[in-house]
């Protein structure tokens, strides 16, 4: 058979796709049905809870275990490696040791009783104190790079040159603008918390995991557990929450296997809240000192800055690579420190780096329409020019839009000069941002029963953005079927296995290998129903449930009809994606804009969002109704880390 | 049982609740450790498993409960009804909530032994037909889902009280609960659908 071309139908022959569906576990959900792994419950399962460490940095001199032991209902203690006698502990929260129990209750009465003695050492944690980091010696390079349009000569010195061509690119600037501003870590706070529900059959692991990877966590467990992945099988069919935290079993999941073990027992054991938010994942912090350089129209020429944060005890930062953010001038120096502080690792975040390059780097822009008083929109249009994406059409137009919806003519008035009612003022602001996404790595099998039914089977998660559904909807579209036609398994690492879900890679993912696999199908399909119907499978339609010659919907057959030409045995099929490798069904590489209208009491500093506007660049839409909830979502928690960022605030500049 | 020294007339104390109830194993080790120096000031704490009877979604069941034993618990371990969630130690995220003679509570901060004699309902009592469910869905008031039975659940109790509740009245009243995944526009949207008649 030759080849199958893999396409997409255009939006007008499409029948499902593009056209919003209710999610299909949505009465689970708000039913209270759907199981997530803290909802496994297992017979004879014990209960685990762990000790957390109180310090931010401090030496175990001992830990009594046997108070604990003694608890009634207690089982078992596990100490971890990392926290015997004379460890030393890095970090706030990092678990010492489990206890499992008959009760959540007798654990945490066994935890409250372990007697664990400390030597408390000194400890750093304010990331925005760079010279207080530099004086402790918590500092590395973070790296850097200097672009200059104009090259130092053979006979200069480049540091020198470097130092005298920024000083003349700000001497020759219409305007100069310095700021600092900050964005604080914030934490992931899964509402279910990291966690699993284990057991031991046969010599073997099952594992439901609370994870964003269920085809890349069973050889996690296999590898600490001197397994190999065959032995463990890892299922997830809803999960909590993960926003880029929850790709790996984590030691304290190890740990449930290994308390299992021990005690032949299943164990639960999901990280308290406290614990959650200390050790199981935040986004690093960012403090920038920039100074940008702009001509008469607000175009900047040249940028210089320095940044520094924290992604916790590894250390780390806002990566100097996306500084400053999308619209890099033809002149800039940056660099970058990272600071090492007695807190929890970072993990990655909705679009690592992003969020945080954006507001260290967008509300300078913004500074400079004030300085120079200009309409901030102008000058994010005059600096469309840096893009650096190639994709500076595609925000003019995304702005114009954007600035119609927010109404942003009638209601800008130049920096604090606009009304006041009582102590109230208003303003706008925008920013625009950037991400690659991609198609992930992703294996379905389909198949096809003699009776017409279909059931696909995917080793992908659904981490609430619908990824269940759209596989449906890729699937009855092809194949000519209603969404609830078909049967999608996912959630499973028995299945074929498809990539972790983060970073806008999952939707392109497994409507690849969905789309590849039906397409494959029916193709198969219709060369078996093709001679009945006396055409040529070229000439077959799938819609309805019907497959019949275009244009004579009545003269062909059933889908039942067709599907029982398969003979006996049902007809299976494998498709296969891989990530990077070029497809006419995907892309990449995405800009959006955002604008917000806001009203600030001046006395009180509370903050109200009157209105929010985001317009994205987003591609094939599968599912309007579940893209149009995660775009909302994403612009509602950006709302909220923009107003809980408390300690250290995106701050206004003085102006030089 | 006649040894046993209750802390006050409800049959419960507070005390016996904070020795080692499984809400606080989600707190710190500070509470714990604060409580386990409350068990030392001569004051006598219940311990020890009794049972009773728990009236939930309209049958009666019976459940082995300590004293610490919290509502949420008996619920999700002893009759599988996993729809509330434990999400937070003090309630603070909702996740919990249901029904107990009507009226919204967390089942992560009530004690089980509190609820005999009393008409408890969880998110799976709802029923898939109510309303408030169907909009959820219509409305794609979830994503990860982990808040959504919780949030259901305020949305049925809120409505039930304030049947032609204004927007920003939902707003207000459902105040308790929160959502990671940021839903909130969408569970409003179902809210309000529901108050003015639809889905």
């Amino acid at each position: 058979m030759a080849e199958t071309k893999y396409y997409w139908p255009s939006r007008e022959e499409s029948r499902v796709i593009g056209k919003s569906h209710d999610r299909l576990d949505g009465l689970a959900k708000a039913s209270g049905a759907a199981k997530y792994t803290y909802d496994i419950n297992l017979p004879k399962m014990l209960f685990a809870r762990a000790l957390g460490c109180p310090h931010a940095h401090c030496k175990i001199k001992s830990i009594d275990t046997k108070p604990a032991e003694r608890v009634p209902g207690v089982v078992h203690v596990h100490v971890f490696e990392h926290a015997q006698a004379g460890s030393e502990i890095k970090w706030d929260g990092e678990l010492i040791a489990v206890v499992a129990a008959e009760s959540e209750g007798a654990a945490a009465e066994g935890v409250a009783k372990l007697k664990v003695d400390y030597e408390v050492l000194p400890a750093f944690a304010d990331s925005e104190d760079l010279a207080k980091a530099e004086e402790l010696g918590r500092t590395t390079k973070g790296g850097g790079k200097v672009v200059t349009e104009k090259e130092p000569g053979d006979d200069d010195d480049e540091d020198e040159f470097i130092e005298q061509e920024i000083a003349r690119l700000f001497k020759a600037s219409d305007v100069v603008v310095e700021g600092y501003y900050g964005v604080d870590a914030i934490t992931h706070c899964c509402l279910e918390p990291h966690g699993s529900t284990v057991m031991w059959k046969d010599g073997k692991l099952e594992a439901w995991l609370s994870t964003q990877n269920v085809s890349g966590t069973d050889d996690g467990f296999a590898r600490d557990l001197e397994l190999t992945a065959d032995e463990v099988n890892v299922y997830c069919d809803y999960i909590g929450g993960g926003f880029g935290s929850k790709f790996a079993p984590d030691y304290w999941g190890v740990a449930a296997a290994k308390i299992s073990k021990a005690t032949g027992r299943p164990v639960k054991f999901m990280l308290s809240r406290d614990q959650e938010l200390k050790i199981a994942g935040n986004r690093p912090s960012g403090y920038i000192k920039v100074k940008i350089g702009a001509d008469k129209n607000g175009r900047v020429q040249v940028w210089d800055s320095e940044h520094w944060g924290t992604a916790g005890f590894s250390g780390g930062a806002v990566s100097q690579s996306v500084i400053p953010y999308v619209l890099v001038p033809p002149n800039y120096r940056r660099k970058a420190t990272n600071i090492s502080t007695n807190s929890g690792s970072a993990r990655a975040w909705r679009a690592p780096n992003h969020p945080q390059a954006c507001a260290m780097s967008q509300v300078a822009l913004d500074d400079l329409a004030a300085k120079m008083g200009k309409d901030s929109y102008d000058v994010f249009m005059a600096n469309l020019a840096n893009a650096d994406n190639g994709k500076a059409d595609v925000y003019a137009a995304e702005m114009e839009i954007g600035a119609k919806l927010i109404g942003w003519k009638d209601l800008w008035h130049p920096h604090g000069k606009g009304p006041k009612k009582g102590s109230v003022v208003e303003g706008l602001g925008m920013a625009l941002h950037t991400w690659g996404g991609v198609a992930n790595s992703s294996i379905c099998e389909l198949k096809i029963y003699p009776d017409g039914g279909v059931e696909s089977f995917c080793g992908t998660q659904d981490l609430g953005s619908g990824t269940r559904t759209v596989c449906a909807m890729v699937l009855a579209e092809t194949l000519g079927l209603g969404v609830d036609d078909v049967k999608v398994n996912i959630g499973s690492s028995k299945y074929p296995p498809s990539g972790a879900s983060g970073g806008s890679t999952t939707v392109g993912a497994v409507c690849e290998s969905h789309r590849r696999a039906s397409q494959d199908a029916i193709a198969e399909i219709f060369a078996k129903v093709a001679p009945r119907l006396e055409c040529d499978p070229s000439e077959l339609v799938a819609a309805d449930g019907r497959i019949f010659r275009k244009g004579e919907a009545d003269k062909g057959m059933s889908w039942k009809e067709a599907c029982s030409m398969l003979g006996m045995k049902p007809l299976v099929v494998r498709a296969e994606h891989e990530r990077g490798k070029e497809s006419p069904l995907s892309s990449s590489n995405v800009g959006g804009i955002q604008m917000a209208h806001v009203a600030v009491d001046t006395e009180t500093g509370v903050v109200k969002m009157k209105k929010f506007v985001a317009v994205q660049d987003q591609g094939l839409v599968i599912n309007p109704k579940t893209c149009e909830s995660q775009i909302r979502g994403a612009v509602i928690m950006g709302i909220a880390a923009g107003f809980v960022n408390t300690a250290s605030p995106i701050r206004r500049p003085a102006c030089s | 049982m006649s040894d046993r020294h209750f802390g006050n007339k409800d049959g419960f104390s507070r005390r016996a609740f904070l020795k080692g109830s499984s809400a606080v194993a989600a707190a710190t080790a500070l509470q714990a450790q604060t409580a386990a120096a409350a068990d030392n000031d001569g004051d006598q704490v219940v311990s020890g498993k009794q049972k009773i009877q728990l009236n939930v979604n309209g049958q009666n069941h019976s459940a082995e409960v300590e004293p610490r034993t919290t509502l949420l618990d008996v619920l999700r371990y002893q009759l599988e009804l996993t729809g509330a969630k434990p999400v937070s130690a003090d309630g603070s995220s909702g996740a919990s909530t249901v029904l107990i003679d009507g009226k919204p509570a967390t089942a992560s901060t009530t004690l089980a032994i509190a609820c005999t004699g009393k008409k408890i309902q969880t998110v799976e009592g709802i029923g898939a037909d109510d309303p408030v469910i169907q909009a959820f869905i219509k409305h794609d008031a979830e994503q990860c889902g982990f808040c959504t039975p919780g949030f259901v659940v305020a949305v049925r109790a809120f409505l039930n009280k304030n049947p032609q509740a204004s927007e920003q009245q939902i707003r207000d009243g459902l105040n308790s609960n929160i959502c990671r995944c940021g839903t909130y526009a969408n569970i409003i949207e179902a809210a309000t659908a529901v108050v003015k008649g639809g889905v």
